[in-house]
């Protein structure tokens, strides 16, 4: 019994010095995960390659063509959305302005929303939804691009999108999703949800401290 | 004997209190919380949780100048939608609201809420009202 007592002691004690030598927290990496083990100087090292973006070719509110070569070296939000969508939009945007005013100012951040409605979002009805929201300058792209390939990158991001039901209406979730300088994917967060965006905003900010060492990890 | 006298001086507390509330304020009561749960799941996605609408995209529902000089368009705009463009609050807004199928009782309370929310004032406005409305639509 009282070993056991002991036993209970010691890992407590550990736990609590472990929890104030750890790191400073940082966000999770995301999506599935592969190991590669390559030689380098004859020794055999294994690393972890995660689940990445892959290459984009979209066209934004403005006309600009957007591919990654424009995202590099910028975190990132990504939402799907459509400018005539009844559901869940309106709170999204409502909501994805708050994240836009908390960084508009800052370099090396952008929102990315992609339009699941290419035929009907062409880049005026985007521009004119921009303007409408009340954005402007190039923190927050509108971007649409051939649908197929729009429904492909939403996997990436781990998000679901389908084509219109019955009703006509798209289904798609309302996530918002974090993704770093590496186009990793480092959180998910429901953009209905105030309190997730909030949170949001924190992760961004705790992303942004990250010194370069832990992201080119 | 003291204890009845205290019962009996609660109990017509209770019966002044109740007979206050007329029953036109009962009704009102019970059509404004109704509401405010139709508006919850119907309405404010887009024109928000203090009816502030969204920036130039969704019109907010704090004009009570337009609510009172529509009111007999309001049960319409409710049921079938609105198409086109509306000044509000100084703004013009266009596109489409959606139509939003709810039965005479239910746009009552909805719109019984928001125009007694948000800073409007325009008292109850019952199903009887909006079935007659609902008649003229265009």
């Amino acid at each position: 019994m009282r070993k056991l007592l002991a036993a209970i002691l010691v890992i407590l004690l550990w736990n609590a010095c472990k929890f104030n030598t750890g790191n400073k927290k940082t966000l999770p990496i995301l999506g599935s995960r592969q190991t590669a083990t390559k030689m380098v100087n004859g020794q055999s090292v294994t690393d972890t390659i995660y689940q990445t973006i892959p290459a984009i070719h979209y066209i934004n509110q403005y006309g600009d063509s957007v591919t990654n070569k424009n995202l590099e070296g910028n975190i990132y939000v990504a939402d799907f959305f459509f400018t005539t969508c009844p559901s869940i939009c309106p709170i999204m945007q409502r909501n994805m302005l708050n994240v836009y005013n908390a960084f508009k100012d800052s370099a090396g951040f952008k929102i990315v929303s992609y339009t699941i409605d290419p035929q009907h979002d062409s880049v005026p009805v985007l521009k004119k939804y921009a303007d409408k929201l009340g954005i402007s300058g190039n923190t927050w792209w509108l971007v649409q691009g051939p649908k197929d390939a729009t429904y492909t990158i939403a996997k990436s991001y781990l998000v679901s999108v389908e084509e219109k039901n019955p009703a006509g209406e798209y289904i798609h979730d309302g996530f918002f999703i974090l993704i770093d300088k590496q186009k990793r994917i480092r959180g998910t967060y429901d953009g209905t949800k105030a309190e997730e965006v909030s949170k949001l905003i924190e992760d961004i900010k705790m992303l942004k401290a990250e010194p370069a060492s832990a992201t080119s990890k | 004997m003291k204890l009845k006298i205290i019962a009996g001086i609660g109990l017509l507390l209770v019966i002044l209190i109740v007979s206050c509330q007329s029953e036109e304020q009962l009704e009102f009561d019970r059509y404004y919380s109704a509401g405010s749960i139709v508006y919850q799941s119907r309405c404010q996605n887009c024109h928000g949780a203090k009816g502030e609408g969204l920036q130039a995209l969704m019109p907010p529902l704090t004009d009570s100048a337009f609510l009172k000089a529509n009111r007999a368009l309001l049960s319409c705009s409710v049921k079938y939608g609105l198409n086109g463009k509306v000044s509000i609050s100084k703004k013009i807004f266009e596109g489409q609201m959606p139509p939003n199928d709810l039965a005479p009782i239910e746009i009552a309370n909805v719109l019984t809420y928001v125009t007694n929310s948000f800073g409007n004032k325009m008292g109850t406005i019952t199903s009887q009202q909006v079935e007659i409305d609902l008649r003229k639509c265009r």
